[in-house]
Order: C-alpha cells, then sequence, then structure tokens
C-alpha cells in the first residue's frame, strides 16, 4: 500500500511542477491555484514547525518540566503574547515593547560584529604587500584588488562631489563594481539553471524514470 | 523632432526589435537544452578549483573521532544545488571516522538533513557518530548563545530527547569541542552569521557551501585572516568536491546540463547584440 | 509611555549587547545570555505572527470577495488542512494532539503533514523557484547589450565567467596556454576585481548597518514605532 503512496506522491509533486511551468505559456488557473496553495501549505509549515521546534522545548518544556528554575522565562513568554496582539488592531501596541527588545538585541550585536568582520578584518585582508606574493600574475592581482577596494569605496562615498581627482577615482571604482555585477549575473545564471536541473532530474529521473 | 526625442525614439525601436522574438521560444530552448543533456550525458572533465579543495583539506585535517558542527541553512528552493555539496561532506566525514552534530538555522533544513540522514543511516550511528539537534530561531543571536552555552540553545534533539543522553553530546559545551562548522547555506541567517559569530568572535574555522548566486559576495572573506576556509559555491563546485570524495552524484550528473545551458544563454546575448547593433543602423539611417 | 518605553528598552538591550562584548564578565555576559535565550523564544512567537497575519490578509479576501478570491481560498483551505494534520499527528517524531497517528502514518509511509511537506510542499517550492532559470535567459538576450563601456564590460565579465564555470569551458580551452584557459581566466577575474568590487560594498554596507544600529539603540531611528 506504501507503494501505491509513493507514486501518488511522485504525481502529485509532477502535476504541481507542471502547474507552476504552465505560467511560462501564460497566466492561467492552474498556476494561480498551485501558486495559492504554496502560499497556505507554507505558512501552516512554518506555524506547526516554530510551535513543536522553537516554543515546545524552549519554553513550555522548560516552564512544565522545572517552574522554579524557569520561571523567568514567563517574561519572554508574555512578551511573546504581546507580540501575537499585534493582530489586533487595537492592541497592536502590546507589539512595541517585544519588538524593542528584539530591535535593540539584533542592533547592539550587529554593530560589534559588522564592525569587526565586515569592516576591521576585511580592511585589514586588503593591507596586503603585493612583492611579497610568490608570481608576478598574483602581484599584479593584488594591485588590482587594492586599487579595486579603495576606488570602490570612494565611489560610495557622497559626502564629497564626484569631480577631478575624486571622481576620477570613483570613475575607476565604477569599473570594478561593473566587473563585479558582472561575476554576480554569471553565477546568478548558473544558480538558476541548477535549480532547473533539479526539477527536472525529478520530472525525467523519479517521475518519467528516464534517467540512469 | 528635438535630438533627444529622436535618440528615445530610435532606444524604443531598438528594444521593440530586440523584443521581436516571442521570449516563449528561448523559455523552450533552455528547456531542451538542460534535458537533452541529462537523458544524454557528453562526460566533459571536471575541473576541481581551489576554493573546493581548500574545504576538502580542511575536512580532511580533521583527525578520526573529532567533532564537526554541520548547520543546514536552506530550504527546498536551493535544495537541488546545495544538498550534493551536503551530502558529499557528510560522505567524507563518515569516511574520515568524524562525528557529526547536524543543526539548522532554517525549519526546512531540518527535513533537508533528515533526507541526507536516511541515505546514509547505515553507516551513521545515531548519538554515537551523527545527531540531528533540529532547528533554532534566533538565527546570529542564537549562534551567539551556542558560543557561550551550546545546550543551553539546544536542550533536545530534534526527536525531543535530552541531549545529555547521547555518547556524542556528553562533553559538549561550546564551539571549542567542535573542529569547524560548515553551514549549508542559502541567505539570512546563514554563512554570514557564522563567519562574524563562530569564525570572527569565537575562532571556531568556517567552511561550507553556498548558492551559487551568493558566491562572489563570500569570496572576500576567503582571506589571509582565515575568516572563511574555502567554498563550495553552487553546483558546479558541488560536482568537483564529489569528484573529490571519489562519488558521482547529482552535481556531477548535472554539469553537462550547466555547460548547454549556459552556451545557450551566451548565444541568446550574442544574437541580442548583434540585432541591436543591425537596429542602431537602421534607425540611425532613417533618422 | 507608549512610545518612550520602547525606546529605552531598546537602548538598554543595545547597550548590554555592546557592553557584553568589551567585558565578558558576570554580570554582563550574564545578562546578556539570558537576553539572547529571550530573543530566541520571542523570535518564535514573532514567525507565528507572521503566519498568523497572511492567513488574516487571506481571509479579509475572501469575505470582501476581492478579485480571485477564489485562490485565496484555496490557501486558507490548504493552510487549515496542513495546520490540522500538524496539530492532531505532530510533525517528524514529535507527537501531536491524538499522538502519531500510526495508522495514518504506516499507510501512507510517513505522517501527513510530512508527506505534505515532501511530495507537495518541496516540489511547489522549487518549481517556483526554477521558473528564474527561465526568465534570467530572457532577461540576458533582452537586456546584456554592449551600449556603453561599463555594459560592455558587465557583458564580457558574465559571458566569460559563465563559461570558466562549466566544463564545456574547460574543454573548449585545454589546448591553450594556462593564461587563456578559461577557468583560469574566470578565477583571476573571480578572485581579484571580484573580490575588489564586493569588499568595497562589503566595507561599504558594514559601515551602514554600524551606522543604522546606531541610530536605531539611540532612538533616532524611530520608523520601527510606527504611526508618527
Amino acid at each position: 500500500m506504501t507503494d501505491f503512496w509513493t507514486v501518488l506522491g511522485i504525481w502529485i509533486g509532477a502535476l504541481a511542477t507542471l502547474s507552476i511551468w504552465s505560467f511560462l505559456y501564460k497566466d492561467n488557473p492552474f498556476y494561480k491555484f498551485a501558486e495559492q496553495i504554496f502560499v497556505g501549505v507554507s505558512a501552516a509549515y512554518w506555524f506547526i514547525f516554530t510551535i513543536y521546534n522553537v516554543l515546545i522545548p524552549n519554553l513550555f518544556d522548560k516552564l512544565i518540566t522545572d517552574f522554579n528554575s524557569n520561571w523567568l522565562l514567563l517574561i519572554p513568554g508574555l512578551l511573546g503574547i504581546m507580540m501575537l496582539m499585534k493582530i489586533f488592531p487595537k492592541y497592536d501596541w502590546l507589539g512595541k515593547y517585544p519588538i524593542a527588545l528584539m530591535i535593540g538585541t539584533t542592533a547592539g550585536l550587529s554593530l560589534v560584529r559588522f564592525l569587526e568582520t565586515d569592516v576591521i578584518n576585511q580592511i585589514i585582508a586588503t593591507m596586503i604587500n603585493p612583492l611579497n606574493s610568490g608570481s608576478a600574475v598574483v602581484a599584479f592581482g593584488q594591485v588590482i584588488l587594492i586599487v579595486g577596494t579603495i576606488s570602490g569605496l570612494v565611489y560610495f562615498y557622497f559626502s564629497k562631489k564626484h569631480e577631478g581627482f575624486t571622481g576620477g577615482v570613483a570613475k575607476t571604482g565604477i569599473i570594478f563594481l561593473m566587473v563585479s555585477f558582472g561575476a554576480a549575473f554569471g553565477f546568478t545564471a548558473m544558480a538558476r539553471i541548477s535549480l532547473l536541473i533539479g526539477r527536472l532530474q525529478f520530472l525525467l529521473g523519479d517521475w518519467l524514470g528516464l534517467l540512469r | 523632432m528635438s535630438k533627444k526625442n529622436i535618440s528615445q525614439h530610435s532606444a524604443s525601436n531598438e528594444g521593440k526589435q530586440i523584443s521581436k522574438i516571442d521570449r516563449r521560444w528561448i523559455f523552450l530552448f533552455i528547456l531542451l537544452g538542460v534535458s537533452i543533456p541529462l537523458l544524454i550525458p557528453f562526460g566533459f572533465e571536471i575541473e576541481v578549483t581551489p576554493n573546493v579543495k581548500m574545504v576538502y583539506d580542511l575536512v580532511n585535517s580533521a583527525h578520526p573521532g573529532d567533532r564537526i558542527l554541520l548547520s543546514f541553512d536552506y530550504d527546498p528552493a536551493s535544495k537541488p544545488e546545495i544538498q550534493p555539496a551536503a551530502e558529499a561532506m557528510i560522505q567524507h566525514a563518515i569516511d574520515k571516522d568524524l562525528k557529526i552534530v547536524a543543526i539548522a538555522l532554517w525549519p526546512m533544513g531540518v527535513s533537508l538533513m533528515n533526507e541526507i540522514y536516511e541515505k546514509k543511516s547505515d553507516n551513521l550511528n545515531y548519538g554515537v557518530n551523527f545527531i540531528n539537534l533540529g532547528y533554532t530561531a534566533g538565527g546570529m543571536v542564537a549562534i551567539q548563545s551556542m558560543g557561550r552555552n551550546f545546550i543551553d540553545v539546544f536542550p533536545r534533539d530534534a526527536n525531543g530527547d535530552d541531549v545529555r543522553n547521547f555518547d556524542i553530546m556528553r562533553d559538549v559545551r561550546n564551539f571549542n569541542d567542535f573542529s569547524f562548522v560548515a553551514s549549508f547555506s542559502s541567505g539570512t541567517p546563514g554563512m554570514r552569521e557564522w563567519i562574524m559569530v563562530a569564525g570572527d568572535s569565537y575562532g571556531l574555522p568556517v567552511t561550507g557551501s553556498t548558492t551559487a548566486v551568493s558566491t562572489p559576495g563570500f569570496l572576500p572573506y576567503i582571506n589571509e585572516q582565515r575568516q572563511l576556509i574555502g567554498l563550495i559555491g553552487g553546483l558546479k563546485a558541488a560536482a568537483e568536491y564529489e569528484k573529490l570524495v571519489g562519488i558521482p552524484g547529482t552535481a556531477t550528473a548535472g554539469m553537462d546540463a550547466q555547460s548547454i545551458a549556459h552556451l545557450i544563454i551566451i548565444i541568446f546575448i550574442i544574437i541580442g547584440n548583434v540585432a541591436w547593433y543591425l537596429n542602431k543602423h537602421k534607425s540611425k539611417k532613417e533618422a | 509611555m507608549k512610545y518612550k518605553l520602547p525606546l529605552l528598552i531598546a537602548f538598554c538591550a543595545g547597550i548590554l549587547m555592546i557592553l557584553s562584548e568589551f567585558i565578558p564578565r558576570r554580570p554582563f555576559s550574564q545578562l546578556s545570555g539570558t537576553l539572547e535565550s529571550w530573543f530566541l523564544i520571542i523570535a518564535g512567537f514573532a514567525i507565528v505572527l507572521g503566519q498568523l497575519s497572511l492567513l488574516k490578509l487571506n481571509i479579509m479576501k475572501v469575505f470582501s470577495k476581492s478579485e480571485n478570491w477564489q485562490y485565496h481560498l484555496a490557501a486558507i483551505i490548504s493552510f487549515a488542512v496542513m495546520f490540522l494534520f500538524g496539530i492532531l499527528f505532530g510533525m517528524q517524531r514529535q507527537a501531536g494532539l491524538l499522538g502519531h497517528g500510526e495508522m495514518l502514518s504506516n499507510l501512507i509511509g510517513s505522517k501527513p503533514f510530512d508527506y505534505i511537506f515532501i511530495n507537495l510542499y518541496q516540489h511547489l517550492m522549487a518549481a517556483m523557484f526554477s521558473l528564474l532559470a527561465f526568465f534570467i535567459a530572457s532577461a540576458a538576450y533582452r537586456a546584456f547589450i554592449a551600449r556603453s563601456l561599463e555594459s560592455t564590460l558587465l557583458l564580457s565579465v558574465s559571458v566569460l565567467v559563465m563559461l570558466g564555470n562549466t566544463s564545456i569551458g574547460a574543454a573548449m580551452t585545454n589546448s591553450l596556454p594556462a593564461y587563456l584557459h578559461l577557468p583560469n581566466i574566470s578565477a583571476f577575474i573571480m578572485d581579484f576585481p571580484n573580490t575588489a568590487g564586493q569588499r568595497a560594498i562589503i566595507i561599504g554596507a558594514g559601515l551602514g548597518v554600524i551606522g543604522s544600529s546606531l541610530r536605531l539603540i539611540l532612538g533616532i531611528e524611530r520608523s520601527w514605532l510606527g504611526g508618527k
């Protein structure tokens, strides 16, 4: 009997895929229907998943099994319920308190982490001596790296008008940014094609059984 | 007609000429370009790149019995790209006799991790050399919390059992008890948060796999500071890892299709440019 | 009170997190640890809120009979079905209100919630994102025109990277000298000029995040409070 349900599952997956792909021809009821089912199932999945995997182990379980050691968790529990009040327009102001806690915590942590990882360490990583690199190609590349990083940053510096020397450096920066965007496009195309490959491996392999 | 109007007119004319081809033809070519190589593979050779080799070397440098942390930070949308890399790395860890602690910063990562576990369950002894701790919300804050006290964030495994009952978790306190963390990441929270907190703040070596879309943005972290140690960026890199591990999988099978699809896109770019160039000359003459 | 207290909470939480980084000792480390564990719980409620809001929006569309309301009804029904299966029989190895629903699980091979996730949801999501493969090809054809120096550069780099990152690119240039081998050209572009551009973006964006974090902690940025 399980085999029947396995085959049915593959057919459901194949029909769902074809319904979504029907949009490539033109917008149609099959696509719209599949799209809304996707929205509904997705919302329920997140909802149920969060209850079982976040709220029960981190809050309810701890409160039920050992209340005396964990009574302080009543505070985030209460803040969580206040957060849910945002669903009712009359009481949505109650949600500002838990959001304040989340925003403050995230902002405090982000400030320190971004400063260290994305600013200080990235600047240190650019302080390289091309003369110490083993080969001419790497040395040339490292010069490009230093010039590109500095000129790119100058392009993002809007407190000074981009004219004269600053304008020239900023223009060089644009060239490096264009190279980055071109590379990003190449990689994006690669990623999207990979997703299509995954789908076709399912349709041609699991569904139609044409792949070895 | 003013000069500006003429140029606007000719630009829109060129645009119309370029868009003359019904885009559904392009869709059809892409569909065929990917399907045919999947059905009839050509078997192009796969070259291993330094970033993938770096990841392989990091896993290889761990000693048998070492504990590693794998974070499944993706969902079914990017499964075709990332799952093959995760599978290959788990196989590599099994071959090296490493202990795998699996977690997820994305809820659906847990189910995808389970799929791999079921495939490899013959070689994985739950609670001894593998454990699935499930999902935690909170992203960067959760990682920070793991660095202070790992068990506080994951008191129970994905099945709801106390993690202290398992051999693999018995003496785990914080990140010092892991050799490295590998994030299989397709967005936020994911690899960037692991670099920021586990890597730069707690000194745990960070590696992993990302979608090709985010690969260019992660390359600056592979530097002398060793913020990120190697990267499996996209399906091509996953195929390279499969080659290094010696077990060709879905990534390797998709490489010919990837090549042909890229060629088709490039051919269409060339056609688009030639059409634009010819129309530009035509419009100039007419103007 | 409705505005000042949230601002004060955000300020205290932010300052505490910063202090605990520079003074990783008690009481700061303990307080920030507590704050982090609270955060995880509140984040869970935030996810639940997001899904409830989405459901509310769909219900309102159906009741107001807005355009295409029938499709929104499909969203509500699929939410209800998935939700009921999850609540009644649980998911994966967690039990629901009626236990594990062994009879049903044995029949279909997994819990109904997991069955829908594996056989419907995963495929819908993967199919939705695979559409982008078709659209990116069409977009490349229409938009990638060498109109200026910058666009020519963008176009050439993306073509080189696309070819260099496939096996066919390597096969085509195997017999050429190493510096003309496409994967090597692509690797050089990615490791140096691309990294330079990306690094400028990372540092710029990092400074932006630091600025906006400070504005949030100090209460200069208040748009999250809504209203005024």
